[in-house]
């Protein structure tokens, strides 16, 4: 669909979803009807990959792609909805504040980077960097993810229903990660947790938001040591006076 | 000095006092030495450069009558709203959390005065300073510390920064003494933590990546804005060329002399090349692309003190000038009113650069609420506003001088060198030959 001039435009808020097919319509046509829309559904037909798709978004629309999209889809999405019948380039929903974006194939590298809020559900399997610099986002992962995941994560929760790959969660500082699989390692300063009752709790409304089944019970979470918080100073100058001062 | 024939005290110039200091401070502490302000040693400045001006063969411009243009346009072919500055000198990115909120509104202050823009930085957008600035740059990091769409779209430009001349490669750094509660919340992060962001940016690694990142920030600002790319003078011929070619509106070219809030000593002092370096390089590359002076504009920083200098970084090719530590000097800093303080803390006015730790006496570089009161915004403003006044005023002479009616029509024709190094970096003759090393 095209919307040209002597058209009716599109009307978002009837019931029925808008169909924009790409092979017609240019991303740029697509994103300004996302954007001047403040409700209503979306269904993109023929995204052949391209990049960019529904980002931006702010306001309750929900997006329904239908095929595979490239580099950050859905970024900094705020309060849609977008899902994508399909895989994902990099950098899915990169600092998303709100709503929800869901694939139901895989994502590649830095899937939900830097997000905020809301929820990213990716029901394959997620390559390197996946939640790295998360912020407050939740991402759930059906299958794996790769190496350097939850890097430097500040806040909000990742959950892996697979394995995860090398230095997991390096340099992390407050977010949560929870895998059920295999660690092929941990970064620096990332060491397993205690799963206390209000983890498992925490857990299992995640998997229940992203409709996945699975036993909470099953994972084991990681965080932060806390050790490089901040920098190590040997002061031995002061060690020297306070003993002089002892003696 | 009596001079008995006996040997005096005799310095070493390889071990000379501050490395000896820097010696015994580091077996002491086992940490590197983190500071502000930028390279402190001599470098090939743009002072090695000078104008030419008119002769027989030159028509100056009359002094107070004749106009001579500084405005600057930037990103007209792509932006919806592109930035129009008054003058072709901006206020560079500080962060808020490096700089206390009354130093960012004196910085908005002064510029809007003016009509030019300042710059966020790598810790958010304040209201106080969107409030203040007509026109705001809004920094894209590689940490993300406080990006959101809301911000991305109240933004007047957005300014991708790959990298500072006092530490390209390096990352960012907060010590915890800066990060109170509203910094942190601002930031995502625990208060009073050590904070060292992110060297690179976490969804994008190369220019084919950064070409498509920029098509996504235009697409959800609706192609309103302008879109910088900020470098750190490294290699500034490929990174100039790179960004334009993943579509930079504009290139900022900072020099290894740019200052910084906090970065390793080590960094500062060794890593990258000088201003009088980069500006020739990147004009190369816009040359090159045929966007020079046209599509792609030049913003040359890194030790950026005077009308002078702005004028001497327009010859070379800038189309503007940023400055960070000259602004913040403008506004307050190492104010000789403090010397009691600053000497309490180991300084002296005139050389204070522990922007780092957060104690700063003229309330600039600190989160301390009871420092940071002392600055007035609406003072620190106006000396702001002053000071941008007689930098344009300065270089509009220096170009009326050289001919120009125009600041954007300086040219290294109209420069001779005073040392052979800075010719071979600038690419202008040695003053009083047509020698131009290299060339
Ligand atoms: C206190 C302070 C904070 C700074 N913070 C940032 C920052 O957040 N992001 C950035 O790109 N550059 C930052 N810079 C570097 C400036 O943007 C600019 O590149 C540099 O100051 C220019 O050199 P000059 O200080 O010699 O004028 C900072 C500089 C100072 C002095």
């Amino acid at each position: 669909m095209s919307p040209a001039a002597d058209e009716a435009p599109p009307d978002p808020s009837s019931a029925v979803a808008v169909t924009v097919d790409l092979g017609e319509t240019s991303r740029r046509e697509l994103n300004r009807m996302l954007h001047q829309a403040q409700a209503g559904s979306f269904r993109v037909l023929n995204p052949r990959g391209a990049h960019g798709l529904a980002c931006g978004l702010d306001a309750r629309v929900s997006v329904e792609i239908e095929g595979s999209v490239g580099y950050y889809c859905a970024g900094m999405n705020k309060q849609g909805s977008v899902s994508v019948n399909g895989n994902a380039g990099t950098g899915l929903a990169e600092n998303i504040m709100s709503g929800t974006v869901r694939i139901t194939g895989s994502a590649t590298m830095s899937a939900g980077a830097t997000g905020c809020g809301g929820l990213v559900v990716i029901e394959g399997d997620a390559g390197s960097r996946c939640g790295i610099s998360m912020k407050g986002v939740d991402i759930v992962v059906g299958g794996s993810v790769g190496h350097m995941s939850a890097f430097m994560a500040q806040a909000g929760n990742l959950v892996v229903l697979g394995d995860a790959g090398a230095d997991l969660g390096d340099s992390i500082y407050e977010a949560r990660l929870f895998v059920r699989g295999d660690v092929e390692s941990l970064g620096s300063d990332a060491v397993q947790k205690e799963m206390r009752p209000e983890h498992v709790a925490a857990l299992a409304r995640l998997l229940d938001a992203a409709g996945m089944e699975a036993d909470p019970g099953d994972f084991r979470r990681y965080g932060s040591a806390r050790g490089l918080y901040n920098f190590h100073i040997d002061d031995i100058d002061a060690e020297l006076s306070a003993r002089r001062e002892a003696s | 000095m009596t001079d008995d024939g006996a040997w005096q005290l005799r310095e070493s110039y390889t071990f000379d006092r501050n490395v000896i200091a820097e010696i015994r401070r580091a077996a002491n502490t086992g940490i590197y030495r983190i500071r502000g302000w930028g390279a402190k040693r001599r470098l090939p400045i743009l002072d090695d450069l000078v104008f030419l001006g008119a002769s027989m063969s030159r028509y100056p411009l009359e002094g107070y009558r004749e106009s001579c243009g500084t405005d600057v346009v930037i990103g007209a072919e792509r932006a919806a709203r592109p930035v129009r500055l008054d003058i072709p000198v901006t206020i560079a990115g500080m962060s808020f959390g490096s700089l206390s909120h009354q130093a960012k509104e004196a910085l908005g202050r002064g510029a809007s005065a003016m009509g030019t823009s300042t710059t966020t930085g790598d810790g958010g957008m304040t209201s106080e300073e969107r409030e203040h600035s007509s026109t705001l740059v809004y920094q894209y990091l590689p940490s993300r510390y406080g990006m959101n769409p809301d911000d991305l779209r109240r933004a007047d430009a957005i300014e991708v920064v790959v990298g500072q001349g006092a530490k390209p490669g390096g990352g960012g750094m907060l010590l915890g003494q800066k990060i109170t509660e509203r910094v942190g919340e601002m930031r995502t992060l625990p208060v009073g933590i050590d904070q060292r962001s992110a060297c690179r940016h976490p969804d994008w690694t190369g220019p084919d990546d950064l070409q498509i990142k920029i098509q996504e920030l235009r697409e959800i600002v609706d192609w309103q804005v302008p879109i910088y790319v900020k470098v750190g003078a490294a290699r500034p011929f490929y990174d100039t060329a790179l960004a334009v070619k993943a579509g930079a509106d504009a290139v900022v070219v900072d020099g290894m002399q740019g200052g910084t809030a906090a970065t390793q000593e080590v960094f500062i002092e060794h890593v990258g090349i000088p201003t009088i370096a980069a500006i020739p390089e990147a004009v190369r590359a816009l040359r090159d692309l045929g966007v020079h002076r046209g599509e792609v504009k030049l913003i040359a920083a890194g030790g950026i003190r005077s009308g002078a200098d702005v004028a001497k970084a327009l010859a070379l090719g800038a189309d503007a000038a940023s400055i960070g530590t000259a602004a913040l000097i403008a506004i307050g800093d190492n104010d000789p009113g403090y010397d009691d303080e600053y000497r309490r803390l180991g300084s002296a006015a005139g050389f204070w650069d522990d922007f780092q730790d957060g104690t700063d006496p003229a309330g600039i570089t600190t989160q301390d609420p009871s420092l940071s009161a002392r600055l007035d915004p609406v003072i620190g403003g106006r000396r702001l506003a002053n000071y941008l006044q007689v930098l344009t005023l300065e270089t509009q002479t220096i170009a009326r001088a050289c001919g120009k009616s125009h600041v954007s029509n300086l040219e290294p024709e109209d420069l001779a060198a005073l040392t052979v190094e800075a010719a071979a970096m600038a690419k202008v003759p040695v003053a009083g030959t047509g020698w131009i090393p290299g060339a």
